[in-house]
C-alpha cells in the first residue's frame, strides 16, 4: 500500500464515506500502476535508447538555427541595440530553470507518493543540470544588465527569486547525496523538492506583485506578444531547442545512472555468490 | 559603447556549459554501456 493511500485512509472517517474512500484508493492505485509500468529498468533502457536520437538531433538543429538567426539575422532593438541578442539565450535558460525545477518537484511527488524508483534517479540527474542552467540564466542576465541597467546585479524580486531557485537546486544536490543510506537521501531531497516548488509562482508573478527593475513578461498565454515576430521566431527556436536539449541530457544521464545501478547490483550478486561458494584450495583437490 | 563583449560572453558561456553537460552525459553513458556489456557477457555465456 502506498503512502497516499495510507495517508487518505488515516485521515478519513472510516465507514462514514466508504465509497469515496474506495474510489480515491482505486484512483491512486491505478495511477501508481501506470507509473510503475515504466519503472522496469530493462523497459526504460529500451524506451530511452529509442527516444534519445529523437531528442538529441532536433535539439541540436533547432538550437543552432535559433542561435545563428538571433545572432546574425534578427534586428537590433531600437532601445537596447544589439544587447537584445542576449535574450535568445537568457529567456530559454530562464524558462528551463523553472520548468526543470517543476520536473524535479514532479519526481519528488512520484517518489514520496508512489515510491517510484526511477523518479529518485531522475531527481538525482535533474539537479546538477538544472543548477547549471539556472547559473547560466543568472550570468546571462547580469551580462545583459551591465550595459542596459549599468549594474551587474540588483536585489530585484525576479532576480532574487531566481537566485533562491539556484540555492534550492544546490540544496537538493547536497541533500540527496548526504546520507549513507540512499533511500533516506531520496526522501529528504524529495521533501525539499516539493517545498521548494513554492518559489516557482513567486518567480513567475514577481514582476506583477512587486515594482521590479526586471521588465514584465513579453509573451503570455492569454495576450498577444509585445515583441516583433522577427525576434519571436529565433526566440521560439532556441527555447524549443534548449528544452529538447535539456531532455536529451537528462535522459542520457538517467540511462547511464540505471546502467550503473545495474552494474552495482550484478557485482554485489557476484561477490555474494563467491563468498557463499568459496573456490576450493589447490591441496583440497588432491585429498 | 559597444555591447559585443557582453553578447559574446553570454553566448560563449551558454554554449560552453551546454557542451560540458552534453559531453559529460555522452561519456558517462558510453562508459556505463561498455561496463555493463563487459559484465553481462560472461553471464550470458554460462550454460543455464
Amino acid at each position: 500500500m502506498d503512502f497516499l493511500t495510507v495517508f487518505i485512509a488515516g485521515t478519513g472517517a472510516p465507514g462514514t464515506d466508504g465509497s469515496t474512500l474506495n474510489a480515491t484508493q482505486s484512483l491512486t492505485a491505478r495511477t501508481g500502476n501506470l507509473f510503475h509500468r515504466y519503472a522496469n529498468p530493462g523497459r526504460f533502457l529500451r524506451m530511452g535508447a529509442k527516444l534519445q536520437p529523437w531528442l538529441t538531433w532536433p535539439a541540436l538543429a533547432l538550437s543552432i538555427a535559433g542561435i545563428v538567426w538571433g545572432l546574425f539575422f534578427s534586428p537590433a532593438d531600437w532601445q537596447q541595440g544589439d544587447s537584445v541578442r542576449i535574450m535568445y539565450v537568457h529567456v530559454p535558460t530562464a524558462w528551463l530553470a523553472s520548468s526543470g525545477y517543476m520536473a524535479l518537484a514532479v519526481c519528488s511527488l512520484l517518489s514520496l507518493v508512489w515510491r517510484h524508483p526511477l523518479a529518485d534517479l531522475a531527481a538525482v540527474e535533474i539537479g546538477p543540470v538544472g543548477a547549471s542552467i539556472t547559473a547560466v540564466c543568472l550570468a546571462t542576465g547580469s551580462l545583459w544588465g551591465k550595459p542596459m541597467w549599468g549594474t551587474w546585479w540588483v536585489w530585484d524580486a525576479r532576480l532574487t527569486s531566481v537566485l533562491v531557485l539556484f540555492f534550492l537546486y544546490l540544496g537538493h544536490i547536497a541533500l540527496i547525496r548526504a546520507f549513507d543510506e540512499p533511500q533516506r537521501g531520496y526522501r529528504a531531497a524529495a521533501i525539499l523538492g516539493l517545498a521548494g516548488a513554492v518559489d516557482l509562482p513567486i518567480i513567475k508573478f514577481s514582476v506583477q506583485w512587486w515594482n521590479t527593475l526586471h521588465q514584465p513578461d513579453s509573451i503570455t498565454v492569454t495576450g498577444a506578444p509585445t515583441m516583433s515576430t522577427s525576434m519571436l521566431w529565433p526566440l521560439g527556436l532556441t527555447t524549443l531547442g534548449f528544452t529538447l536539449g535539456f531532455g536529451a541530457i537528462v535522459l542520457a544521464r538517467l540511462r547511464a545512472s540505471v546502467m550503473e545501478s545495474r552494474i552495482r547490483t550484478i557485482l554485489a550478486a557476484n561477490r555474494g555468490r563467491q563468498s557463499a561458494n568459496p573456490a576450493p584450495k589447490p591441496d583440497s583437490a588432491a585429498v | 559603447m559597444t555591447h559585443l563583449p557582453y553578447i559574446l560572453a553570454a553566448y560563449g558561456l551558454t554554449l560552453g556549459v551546454a557542451t560540458v553537460l552534453s559531453v559529460n552525459a555522452a561519456i558517462r553513458l558510453r562508459t556505463a554501456r561498455r561496463r555493463l556489456a563487459a559484465i553481462e557477457q560472461p553471464r550470458t555465456r554460462q550454460p543455464s
